[in-house]
């Protein structure tokens, strides 16, 4: 393995749903993640997760009540492993060319192949795309099924902690969600609250 | 050196809007607290092509969205506070265009605005004291701007040019401001000055506004170059100095005009100021005063029978300018010697007069000396003047009329009545011209005001009077906010000819020997009144 951890198995222009290799090891809420191929680095926020039936037409179903843990529910019934899967949904923010120095903060020309391997950004690359803030402006006019501003505040968190000085990042993008989001006091209210550097873990 | 290569003050933030009508928005960055700024500070502008100078007129707090007024951010939380001031939280300053820097740096009106977002700094001493220019054989240093350790310097010729107005109501510092624009006057000599000097606070020691400590005036400084005419020599004996002349005013020299001005003062009724002109018809105008006031009950009774007069009038009239002007001691009614040819004569050698008042320090004493020496000294400077473009000799030298509670001579209805409105409107023509020194300037007329070039102002805040120091002024509106934060004392907004542009002074320091030791060290040499050539060429090509 060279550190994968899902692949893409549906995808669009702006997003795309990643499987899991193992049940439960999504990638955290914000996390930046990269899909490779010949061509690009496609590189999306992860914004929702999920896990799920297999068969949507069966739902699991309740099983641990004589279970000392759920560790120990999993342990006693190994095949829950193969009857259910983790999904992440990502919302792509930009993309570097193979060959190219600097990352775009806009959309690839396309979207990434379905079964492309997804891969979770070093903290070196975190901090080369949020070096600038420019992808803050499409991010806030994601669609309503991602958690939006609950993405946003992750997302910068998680940056803050890969600049030499998260202070001044986290001070830097308030600013900039000040001016982006002008005409929203509330939403910018909330979204600040949750940015705070000692606001608690991503 | 170019001006880009001057340091440069502390970035303020950056120009968003205006019209060089209205003058400039400037929205602030959000590290620069709005609780630093001040109206009256000068700021620099740095445009694509030049540099402006302005001066903040008004701070304002704005809200990027009104809802934030409503449920306002929590400031208490430091990281929201750092975020939201200067971005959601904003102060934006309007500011005057003044100037603008050319090239070689020499200030030039402002034509234009500079283009959007133009950076705005704080202007450096640098900046300042370029504007300004140092003190020199021009320029008289009279204060500092406000938290600035610069000279500002007004330029004496250009003062002297047009009339000028001390203005401020009564304890901010006029008289303190008026001896200093006399010091500069006596010093640079630019033209020669006649000072009224109701409350003898010029010639001889005058009082400190701060502890009322006495302080030296102009013959204590300049000694020979300034003289002291008294009208009352025993008073002016008594504060230690001696009168180089004692005024006196014979009764031939009181016209019908001057009864007119004195309406007010005496409690004439229209009625009898109309009399006074028929008498001056009757008798001839430089005998009227003297042969009514020497009438008795009967003759008055024969004479009002005669000439169509009410009696009663003429009764009351004879018994006001018997009680009230006849028991002036100065006004006599045979005089050896003319006052006005004495005043003339020191005037032309290059002296500067200051007449005191001693304990006539009423209003009618001081309205009608003013008024009947300075329309004799008038008459005999607009001859000199025509004489010498005739005969294409020298002028005479400019005079500087200095006179206290200007609105009484020149409110609108009798500025047409007196020399001092003559003066006023006609400018320069005749070298004369006024330094008026005032409490109430929406008291004097429009016409008046509108000629008056350079204005001083302290503290004033009756809303008619802001708007008459301001009126004619370009954007002079934008100041009203400067002009009404003026502190009590020694403090001072300076417009028009004499500088630049507006500034807001704190005004020089006078009373200590160090003060007085540095206005002597830069005095030109001449102690005898007289010019150098060189200084007279400067004068007639300023």
């Amino acid at each position: 393995m060279d550190g994968r951890i899902g692949e893409v198995i549906e995808a669009t222009t702006t997003e795309f749903i990643a499987e899991s290799y193992v049940l439960h090891q999504a990638p955290s809420l914000g996390a930046l993640v990269r899909v490779s191929d010949r061509e690009y680095d496609i590189y999306a926020l992860t914004g929702l997760v999920s896990t799920t039936s297999i068969d949507p037409g069966r739902r699991p179903v309740a099983r641990g009540q004589s279970e000392s843990s759920p560790e120990a529910l999993y342990a006693h019934n190994p095949e829950l492993a193969s009857l259910l899967r983790t999904e992440f949904h990502c919302l792509i923010v930009g993309h570097r060319p193979v060959g190219a120095p600097a990352i775009r903060h806009y959309l690839p020309p396309r979207p990434p192949q379905i079964h492309g391997f997804v891969y979770p950004c070093t903290p070196e690359e975190l901090r080369a795309f949020t070096s600038r803030l420019d992808f803050l402006p499409a991010l806030l006019e994601a669609p309503p099924r991602f958690p939006v501003d609950e993405l946003v505040a992750a997302c910068l968190r998680q940056a803050s902690r890969v600049h030499p000085d998260p202070l001044a990042f986290c001070l830097a993008a308030g600013r900039r969600l000040a001016l982006l989001l002008t005409d929203q006091p509330a939403r910018l209210t909330a979204l600040l609250a949750r940015l705070k550097p000692e606001g608690g873990e991503p | 050196m170019s001006e880009r290569d001057l340091p440069t003050g502390r970035r303020l933030g950056q120009v968003v809007s205006g019209a060089l009508s209205k003058g400039l928005t400037v929205r602030l960055e959000g590290g620069v607290s709005v609780e630093e700024m001040a109206v009256g500070r000068y700021v620099v502008i740095h445009g694509q092509r030049r540099t402006f100078f302005g001066m903040i007129t008004d701070v304002r707090l704005e809200l990027a969205h009104p809802h934030l007024g409503v449920a306002p951010p929590d400031l208490s939380d430091p990281f929201i506070a750092a975020v939201v001031q200067g971005t959601s939280l904003y102060a934006t300053l309007e500011v005057l265009p003044l100037l603008v820097l050319s090239e070689t740096g020499a200030p030039q009106p402002v034509k234009t605005v500079p283009s959007h977002f133009a950076p705005v700094a704080e202007a450096t001493e640098g900046d300042v004291q370029r504007v300004f220019g140092p003190e020199d054989i021009h320029h008289f240093y009279i204060g500092q701007p406000l938290d600035m350790n610069v000279r500002v310097c007004l330029n004496l010729p250009r003062l002297v040019e047009r009339s000028s107005g001390v203005f401020g109501k009564s304890g901010t510092g006029k008289t303190f401001l008026t001896r200093l624009l006399l010091i500069g006057l006596v010093q640079k000599s630019p033209a020669v000055t006649l000072v009224f000097d109701m409350h003898n606070e010029y010639g001889w020691a005058g009082t400190s506004e701060d502890h009322g400590r006495p302080v030296k005036g102009l013959k204590q400084l300049f000694g020979a170059r300034v003289a002291i005419f008294s009208l009352d020599p025993s008073s002016t004996r008594a504060r230690g100095a001696s009168p180089d002349y004692t005024v006196e005013i014979g009764y031939h020299e009181i016209t019908a005009d001057d009864i007119d001005l004195l309406q007010d003062a005496l409690g004439l009724s229209p009625a009898a100021v109309e009399t006074v002109r028929r008498l001056a018809r009757h008798y001839g105008d430089d005998r009227w005063f003297e042969a009514f006031l020497a009438t008795t009950p009967e003759e008055r009774a024969d004479l009002a029978k005669s000439q169509g007069l009410n009696p009663g009038t003429l009764d009351v009239l004879h018994r006001k300018l018997e009680n009230r002007l006849q028991r002036l001691p100065f006004l006599k009614p045979r005089v050896t010697e003319s006052a006005v040819q004495r005043i003339l004569e020191y005037l032309l050698k290059g002296i500067h007069v200051v007449l005191e008042f001693g304990r006539h320090h009423s209003l009618d004493a001081y309205l009608l000396v003013a008024n009947i020496l300075t329309r004799r000294i008038h008459e005999r400077y607009v001859d000199l003047t025509e004489r010498a473009m005739g005969e294409r000799n020298a002028e005479p030298r400019p005079l500087v009329i200095v006179i206290e509670e200007a609105h009484k001579f020149l409110n609108p209805r009798v500025a047409d009545l007196t020399t001092f409105g003559t003066i006023a409107r006609e400018m320069r023509k005749y070298n004369v011209t006024l330094l008026v020194v005032d409490q109430r300037p929406s008291s004097i007329a429009d016409e008046v005001m509108s000629q008056i070039g350079t204005r001083i102002t302290c503290l004033l805040d009756d809303e008619k009077d802001i708007t008459a120091v301001l009126a004619g002024i370009p954007n002079g509106q934008a100041l009203r906010n400067v002009l009404a934060r003026l502190e009590t004392k020694r403090q001072a907004l300076i417009l028009g000819h004499a500088v630049p542009m507006p500034v807001v002074i704190r005004t020089r320091e006078y009373g200590s020997e160090q003060s007085y030791r540095e206005i002597m060290a830069a005095t030109p040499g001449q102690r005898d009144g007289r010019h150098s050539l060189e200084f007279l060429q400067r004068l007639a090509d300023p």
